[in-house]
């Protein structure tokens, strides 16, 4: 059993992307009863500062293509790299971070390669196929979150999925693989590079809440951006981060970065507050495996409250400013 | 003049999930949605009709789908767009994104002569975010995804700007070019009203009457539908033949009473939730 790894690099700070070393870990611990072998596929300028720690965490053997031109997207280049690499290494998976990156170039691979790809899986196992053999098994919600679908690729290989970040999170610590990198020989066509980036800026505020562990989150409930600094007021007092839902960023309350649901962030939080926020099944696609939710809402009869361990039925407004005055005493 | 395709497709409206669409044992009857304009394509036609705008072009929507899915077809026509083709038999049923592709992607060979392709980010009922790029692949067009937005359109090249996750990316880029399109992008029209006047009748010829044909045919009301036998398609490549990948298991999700503990509003009430809260905060705290 053979896993490719695609792995990235957050363009703005240099460093392996945390979706990469989950990743990692999440193949390393799907080969291990076979055995097997995890190999990353890197394609950039510059490999990531922090390269060590995807071997730490389950990678065996890193296989790199560097190029100054390729600092950038360019799909086509990325494209025909990562498929020579996947020709060369002929792995049973293929696995690849849900980010920008990875969806743009995960879709054309597979219609390269003409296999199956399932995107955006919550869960990756290893199972007998009608005893012909071990595949992968790779469930996802469909459907608006309104169903959850397990889908496989039987006869076509390699199966590919992608994972979002903060989904498969691994243990603190992880098998400790010496770093074994190898350069990718490959003849680069220039013809490959058609884009030319003429401007690019990092955003400034995007939020990781894969490390924090406790999140506030408002919603449309909150009522205006004014009223939105309860909500960070509460996540201050608590040692924790705002979310929202994304009618709380669509109304302008607070910014993008902070959504969680299917659009947004994926969390898992040791606690979970929603304020004002409905329940919708998309929201709950972001932060329904959190460790215990609780919710304020003025309707008893909002979907989170079937959610969530700990409630109160009343107006937001009023219920936070008590809650802050007594953690300010205790 | 520029040639646009614009790839729509209608979607079961899993946004607005009402009483009637739950059964009773929670989970959705996915046969009472409605069906609508997949959201992100109604941005594609969008800025495929501010390109036309801007330069002029001509712009044809294809979808892939049932005879129903004429209706959004009708709906790009009342917006503004020039052709509109349905692609329909029954061999594309159960195509996933791989086999949907190669079909669009034939279909998009067959128009010929075309400078850009316009796909929505993803689609709301399977949310793969897949068919574009495939198309893309198949076509041998360079592909920009997560648009937010064109900031330039010439003859020869536009600028558009890409959500990158991490960074914003602005970027030139030579046609012709595959673009996926996110609701950032812009907002979409309202249909015209002229031109619901002109197609309101607008259907596949099998609709109409032998009397009514030639009229219909005559002002446009006529929408093409390609079949397999039409695109000269690799049966082996679609419909569920096609598809690689295969559902094993659904399972709905319904809202499972929890163990909700419910606290009063009263300030001793809030007391005590913060009381019983510590414990969990104090703990990430240390
Ligand atoms: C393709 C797609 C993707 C989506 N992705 C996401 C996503 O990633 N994340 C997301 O969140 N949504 C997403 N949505 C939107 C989602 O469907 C809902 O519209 C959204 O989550 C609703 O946000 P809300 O709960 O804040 O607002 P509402 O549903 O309007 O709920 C507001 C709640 O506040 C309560 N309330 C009002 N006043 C008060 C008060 N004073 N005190 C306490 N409670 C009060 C109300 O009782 C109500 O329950 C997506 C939708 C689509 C179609
Ligand atoms: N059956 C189809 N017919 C036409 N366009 C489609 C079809 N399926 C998907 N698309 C296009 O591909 C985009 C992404 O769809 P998806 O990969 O299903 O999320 C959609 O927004 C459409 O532009």
């Amino acid at each position: 059993m053979k896993i490719i790894v695609f792995i990235e690099k957050n363009p703005v700070t240099g460093a392996l992307r945390d979706v990469s070393i989950e990743l990692a870990h999440k193949a390393y611990s799907l080969v291990k009863p076979f055995k097997g072998e995890v190999v990353g596929v890197f394609v950039g300028d510059e490999l990531p500062q922090d390269c060590e720690q995807v071997f730490q965490f389950g990678l065996h053997r890193l296989v790199y293509y560097l190029n100054d031109n390729l600092a950038h997207l360019h799909s086509i280049a990325y494209k025909n790299i990562i498929k020579a690499m996947i020709e060369a290494e002929t792995p049973d998976i293929v696995l690849f971070g849900a980010t920008h990156t990875g969806r743009d170039l995960a879709p054309l691979l597979a219609s390269a390669l003409k296999t199956g790809l399932t995107a955006d899986c919550t869960q990756l196992h290893i199972d007998d196929y009608k005893s012909q053999g071990p595949i992968l098994y790779q469930v996802r919600p469909a459907f608006g979150g309104n169903i959850l679908a397990t889908i496989i690729t039987p006869e076509h290989r390699p199966m590919m999925a992608s994972v979002r970040e903060g989904v498969m999170l691994p243990p603190e610590t992880g098998p400790q693989h010496p770093t074994i990198t190898e350069p990718f020989a490959l003849n680069f066509k220039e013809e490959w590079i058609v884009n030319e980036f003429l401007s690019v800026a990092p955003k400034l505020t995007k939020i990781n809440f894969n490390r924090t562990q406790i999140i506030v989150a408002g919603g449309a409930g909150v009522g205006s951006r004014a009223d939105f600094r309860l909500i960070n007021q509460l996540a201050d007092a608590l040692g924790g981060e705002a979310g929202a839902s994304r009618a709380a960023v669509d109304f302008g309350f607070t910014s993008k970065d902070r959504q969680i649901g299917q659009t947004g962030a994926v969390v898992r939080p040791k606690l979970y507050i929603a304020c004002g926020i409905s329940g919708s099944i998309q929201h709950r696609a972001g932060m329904d495996e959190s460790q215990k939710i609780m919710a304020i809402n003025t309707d008893p009869q909002a979907p989170i409250f079937s959610i969530a361990h700990l409630g109160i039925v009343g107006d937001l407004n009023e219920i936070i400013p008590v809650m802050l005055q007594y953690l300010k005493e205790a | 003049m520029k040639k646009i395709i614009v790839l729509a497709k209608q979607v079961p409206d899993t946004a607005n999930i009402t009483g009637q669409a739950m059964k009773e044992d929670g989970t959705v009857n996915r046969a009472a949605l409605p069906a609508v304009f997949n959201p992100d394509d109604l941005n594609a036609m969008e800025t495929a009709l501010t390109i036309k705008d801007t330069i002029g072009a001509e712009v044809i929507v294809i979808t892939m789908g049932p005879p129903a899915a004429v209706a959004i077809l009708k709906h790009a026509l009342y917006m503004g767009a020039d052709r509109v083709m349905l692609i329909s038999d029954r061999k594309f049923a159960g195509a996933d994104t791989l086999a949907t592709s190669y079909v669009l992607a034939e279909a998009v060979k067959k128009i010929g002569a075309v400078d850009l392709v316009l796909a929505g980010r993803q689609a709301i009922d399977g949310d793969t975010a897949q068919v574009g790029p495939q198309v893309a692949e198949k076509i041998g067009f360079n592909q920009i995804t997560y648009i937010t937005g064109i900031e330039t359109i010439t003859e020869n090249y536009l600028i558009v700007t890409r959500d990158g996750e991490l960074q914003t990316e602005r970027i030139k880029t030579p046609f012709p070019m595959l673009l996926t399109i996110t609701d950032e992008a812009n907002t979409p029209r309202y249909p015209n009203s002229l031109n619901m006047l002109k197609y309101f009748r607008a259907d596949t010829a099998s609709q109409f009457d032998d009397d009514q044909i030639e009229t219909a045919r005559a002002h446009n009301q006529v929408i093409p539908m390609w079949k397999a036998d039409d695109l000269e398609l690799d049966i082996k490549r679609c419909g569920i033949k096609g598809s690689p990948t295969r559902v094993s298991k659904i399972e709905n999700i319904t809202l499972t009473g929890g163990d909700l503990e419910l606290y009063g509003t009263d300030s001793k009430d809030i007391k005590q939730l913060v009381h019983d809260l510590r414990k969990d905060y104090a703990e990430v705290n240390e």
